[in-house]
């Protein structure tokens, strides 16, 4: 009897091992990867800074590398543009997300938010090729219509389509932090005499802020990322942008047009990963901030 | 008895879905007297002391039936404006349920919540309110602390004071010591004898000995039914029903 569950014991212990190693293989393995996109970055970034001073690269705005006379690489209207589709995206996304999530949290049918919310989170797996399309035959026209522009193809339609995009993720997470804010809070609120839109404004939204914010940042994230609808929208103009009826160019669609294109082991080949550097820091920026609003909110809380 | 009759329930019931949770309950809440609510687990105490500040329109499939009267005024129809209902009786839960906020925001969430804007008025208020739960001498030194620093004794009593900052006529409690340590509980309990002073006071334990230690009046209920209602002396130490006797002396429970 002895041996038997001697043997049984070591195997059991072998198999608690076997597991251990798999999850921790698994664990580099994801850290590897990143770290070596990362690296690929930089490396292949770096070199674009021996021909283009930072200074040109961030401030001038220019981008012509094919010139035949001077070819010159100013990123700054892609900056601008990608922060003008963002912030339009994230001022028309904030209010109708937070409108809906509260819709659905507080004031909807539990069967109404059953159907919906699902729903909702069906339209995250859009293509955004789609959603393109929908800006270039709907958006467009009806923008043409409204503004007199000749195409309707501008930063404005950017701004609504990555608006669309980012909605599904601010809608579900801010509808799931209100809906984590105990009852008692709640019922504290009500018990004093409060409406429920009171409760709602007074109690249920700052008690889910940490939440309601995460969800803007990330909505954020997909929405400066995001490539090919605004490639396919917004016009691509390389000139720099004056107003949300222009044509722009983002970071990204420039990087997705040109990149194909573009000889390997040039200036331009490396311009290119420079701008995908850059996107990277203006992404890590906003997901730090977006870390220490939400610490500092969850020590408050505490 | 000499009493001014300041909650009564005639003929109340109480459904959830299908199922009846109180059964034509008639009681009456003496103003200016503490009213205890005893009986076993499950017996629908809760359900009953919420039907007085109509909490339990929150709850999906609740049903309502019969008269609940304050001050002579039936409160159970749907025209009554259960904000207005609320602000006049003020309740206290179970757990201790601060808000996320100083403990000066506390207090001062109710008054806002009606509208009242003038610093003065609020921060007077607020000391008022605090003096008279017992809290004030804890916690003036402190005002602009987050509520969670305090205990959890004191975080009732900071809820108590949130209640009394609208100057509500009743203040219903359910179970309110139920969460909170012995020394702390009986600093409550003496809060809650003070009270009766100024308000008309509800209290829902499932602790006998704090029913008798606060009370004027004791209602027994069990499985939605009241079996018993009468003045805290008489259902302590010479109940007219054998269920009573049985429940207080510990027979079941």
């Amino acid at each position: 009897m002895v041996p038997k569950r001697m043997r049984e014991v070591r195997l059991s212990r072998l198999k608690e091992e076997g597991i251990k190693a798999f999850f921790f293989t698994n664990g580099v393995l994801a850290v590897v990867v990143l770290v070596g996109i990362f690296g690929l970055l930089l490396s292949t970034a770096i070199p674009a800074f021996k021909e283009i001073p930072v200074r040109e690269f961030l401030a001038s705005k220019t981008w012509d590398p094919t010139s035949p006379e001077k070819a010159q690489y100013g990123i700054l209207s892609m900056i601008v543009s990608t922060l003008m589709v963002t912030a339009g995206a994230l001022l028309i996304a904030m209010p109708v997300g937070l409108g809906v999530a509260s819709y659905l949290s507080d004031v909807a049918h539990w069967r109404v938010r059953e159907v919906v919310k699902p729903i909702i989170e069906i339209l995250a797996g859009i293509p955004s090729v789609v959603v393109g399309f929908l800006g270039i035959v709907l958006f467009g026209p009806v923008i043409a219509k409204i503004f007199h522009t000749g195409h309707g193809l501008n930063a404005a339609n950017g701004s609504f389509l990555l608006a669309i995009m980012a909605l599904p993720t601010i809608i579900s997470l801010s509808e799931d932090s209100l809906n984590a804010v105990p009852l008692s809070y709640a019922e504290a609120s009500l018990a004093l005499g409060a409406s429920r839109w009171q409760t709602l404004i007074r109690v249920k939204i700052p008690a889910a802020l940490s939440g309601i914010i995460a969800s803007f940042m990330l909505g954020m994230g997909r929405a400066i990322g995001e490539t090919m609808t605004v490639l396919m929208a917004t016009g691509n103009a390389r000139s720099f942008p004056h107003g949300f009826l222009d044509s722009i160019r983002t970071m990204t669609a420039n990087i997705a047009i040109e990149l194909g294109e573009v000889p390997y082991h040039t200036t331009h080949y490396y311009g290119l990963f420079a701008i995908g550097l850059v996107l990277f820091i203006l992404t890590f920026i906003v997901n730090l901030v977006a870390d220490v609003i939400l610490s500092k909110y969850q020590q408050r809380e505490q | 008895m000499d009493i001014t009759p300041k909650i009564e329930t005639r003929d109340l019931n109480f459904y959830y879905g299908r199922s009846q949770v109180l059964k034509s309950i008639n009681l009456v809440c003496a103003e200016h007297h503490v009213t205890a609510i005893i009986g076993p687990s499950g017996c629908g105490k809760s359900t009953f002391i919420r039907t007085f500040n109509r909490m339990n329109d929150v709850i999906p499939g609740a049903r309502v039936e019969g008269q609940i009267l304050l001050d002579g005024e039936n409160i159970n129809l749907p025209a009554v404006d259960v904000v207005e209902l609320r602000r006049r009786v003020g309740m206290v839960f179970q757990k201790p349920n601060p808000f996320p906020k100083s403990i000066f925001d506390n207090v001062a969430s109710g008054l806002r919540i009606n509208g009242i804007k003038d610093r003065a008025m609020i921060e007077d208020a607020v000391e008022k309110s605090l003096k008279e739960a017992v809290l004030w001498d804890e916690v003036k030194d402190r005002l602009r602390e987050n509520a969670f620093a305090l205990s959890g004794g004191q975080q009732q009593r900071l809820c108590i004071a949130r209640a009394l900052a609208v100057k509500p006529e009743a203040i219903l409690f359910d179970e309110p010591c139920s969460a909170i340590d012995p020394v702390a509980t009986a600093k409550i309990e003496d809060l809650i004898i003070k009270l009766k002073k100024n308000y008309t006071v509800v209290i829902v334990t499932h602790n006998m000995q704090q029913a008798a230690r606060v009370s004027d009046y004791t209602a027994f209920l069990m499985l939605g039914d009241l079996i018993e209602f009468d003045k805290t002396e008489k259902i302590f130490t010479n109940p007219a029903k054998r269920l009573t006797e049985d429940y207080i002396t510990g027979r079941f429970g």
